[in-house]
């Protein structure tokens, strides 16, 4: 609202009413089309031949209720388990990302080693590192071995740090040559530039892919279950296992798709938010 | 006594010579103006001298100390000459008192509290006092280049090396960083700018230096070179600027 005091025109009012007039109309049309939609696709769904076996064996509401305190325990595994692995992804890709930027002859090992990493741990199969970690060195039977839910997480931090690393790597080189001017210009070394001018502006423009994976790393925590832990994939299996009925994987899969919500979210709003302060120049 | 001498100054690209040996001596609280077309090797000089461009030959020497040297840390001398950009270059992540203090709190490792006191007091002098805790991105262009050259003023530099500053500028946004330079000179702050604005160049400057073909081609008081010069090389461009309506 202007403070201004100011009466709007004969023809303003008269756009007022057309485009009031007109919003109505949008909101009518799509709440049709909807209902409509909607009631064709519970009809085509319920009346499809073998809806019935589907729902006993998919959607059974006392399986259901049954396998949700399992899960949901579960659930808490996987939820503290992202925490830790998208910390550590987190550390480890940014780690990485620096390691591959520095300059000068001594550090070329440490480039070559950094490229190598993200090179193997992008093509690698998250399931191979996996099963190697998990299964393959507790066998070995070294001394302070530590549990396999650690190793499970390890597997996870090696792989998501390697594509952290390369968003990382985008955001340090899409920060101007003209800042590291500037900043050079005024006395601060290398290494100062890079943490007081480079890096803030990196992370704050790969803050969306950032994110995205992290959003993807959230799945991928509940392929631990294959190395035994009992997370929500887990007890939805032995729940399926006892029942010889599919609904708890539905219901693991219905508190996954809710615990991502939130972040999903999140991205969504910091993607917009840069999008348009790129745009306000 | 000379506080900048550039001998026989060397830089290619390729197989571009951007500057082919090009001698300047600056003396102290001089103002010297570099002229000439958009690649004749003003800001190529500018950036070696700041040593952000590596020379393929020749000498410079800052207060007597020869700063070409490989051996000399090109932190330390940056830290004596201020440098101020065509496109302002502030750090659009922090705000304008951040920008003016980074360098006086991670370089010199001065307290926060005096560096922002200090800060806060060259803002008041260019008159951008309320803009202190304001992010680039809601300044004018005008007033971002005043922020940037307060910013290089923060290191108490004993040169200013300024780069084509009121190129990016809409007209009437000129004149408040000339201002501004005008007030410099009268400090004795020592400068080298490279400028197209020729009438700015007659008023402030000692001395004018025409770049042409990465060599100074003709230099001396503003006056000679800017109304009578001696060359035909600067008298065609001069022409050009005034056909141009520029002088």
């Amino acid at each position: 609202m202007s403070l201004l005091h100011h009466t709007p025109s004969v023809a303003q009012r008269r756009r007022a009413a057309y485009r009031r007039r007109q919003t109505t109309r949008s909101v009518l049309i799509a709440a049709a089309s909807t209902a409509v939609l909607g009631t064709l696709l519970v009809v085509a769904v319920t009346g499809a031949p073998g809806w019935e076996r589907v729902r006993e064996s998919f959607l059974d509401p006392a399986i259901a209720r049954d396998a949700l305190p399992d899960v949901l325990a579960g659930l808490w595994l996987n939820l503290r388990l992202l925490v830790c692995c998208a910390a550590g992804a987190l550390l480890l890709g940014l780690l990485i990302a620096l390691l591959r930027t520095l300059r000068g002859p001594v550090f070329f090992p440490v480039r070559a080693l950094a490229t190598g990493y993200t090179y193997t741990f992008r093509g690698l199969p998250l399931i191979i590192v996996l099963y190697l970690l998990t299964l393959g060195v507790p066998g070995l039977r070294l001394q302070g071995m530590p549990p396999v839910l650690v190793l499970g997480g390890l597997a996870l931090v090696l792989t998501y740090g390697g594509y952290l690393a390369e968003v990382f790597r985008a955001g340090i080189e899409s920060v101007h040559p003209s800042q590291l001017a500037a900043a050079r210009s005024l006395g601060l070394t290398y290494r100062q530039t890079m943490r007081h001018v480079v890096l803030p502006q990196a992370v704050r423009r790969v803050a969306p892919p950032l994110l995205n994976d992290v959003v993807a790393l959230q799945k991928d925590v509940g392929l631990v279950s294959l190395a035994g832990p009992i997370d929500a994939v887990r007890a939805a299996q032995i729940a399926t296992a006892e029942t010889f009925n599919y609904t708890p994987y539905i219901v693991a899969g219905v508190l996954f798709v809710l615990l991502a919500i939130p972040l999903i979210a999140v991205t969504d709003w910091v993607t917009l938010r840069s999008a348009r302060r790129q745009s306000g120049g | 006594m000379a506080l900048l001498t550039c001998r026989g100054l060397r830089k290619e690209f390729g197989d571009h010579v951007v500057l082919d040996d090009l001698d300047l001596t600056v003396d102290e609280h001089q103002v010297v103006a570099l002229i000439g077309a958009s690649g004749s090797g003003k800001s190529t000089l500018l950036r070696c001298v700041n040593l952000l461009e590596e020379l393929d030959d020749g000498v410079i020497e800052l207060d007597g100390e020869e700063i070409s040297d490989p051996r000399v840390d090109p932190d330390r001398v940056r830290r004596r000459i201020g440098m101020v950009f065509q496109s302002y270059n502030l750090f659009p992540h922090l705000s304008v008192l951040q920008n003016i203090t980074l360098a006086p709190t991670r370089v010199h490792r001065r307290a926060r509290v005096e560096a922002e006191a200090q800060a806060r007091e060259l803002l008041d002098r260019v008159g951008l006092g309320a803009k202190a805790d304001a992010y680039p991105d809601r300044l004018s262009g005008g007033q971002q280049q005043r922020v940037a050259i307060a910013r290089a003023l923060a290191n108490s530099p004993r040169l200013m090396l300024l780069d084509e500053v009121t190129s990016a500028l809409d007209p009437e946004l000129v004149g408040e960083v000339l201002t501004m330079i005008r007030d410099l000179k009268a400090d004795g702050m020592t400068m080298v700018l490279a400028t197209h604005e020729m009438g700015f160049a007659r008023e402030v400057a000692d001395q004018v230096c025409f770049l042409d073909g990465g060599r100074v081609v003709e230099a001396g008081p503003p006056a000679q070179v800017l109304g009578d010069p001696t060359q035909p090389r600067t008298r065609q461009f001069l022409k050009r600027i005034i056909e141009a309506g520029r002088l």
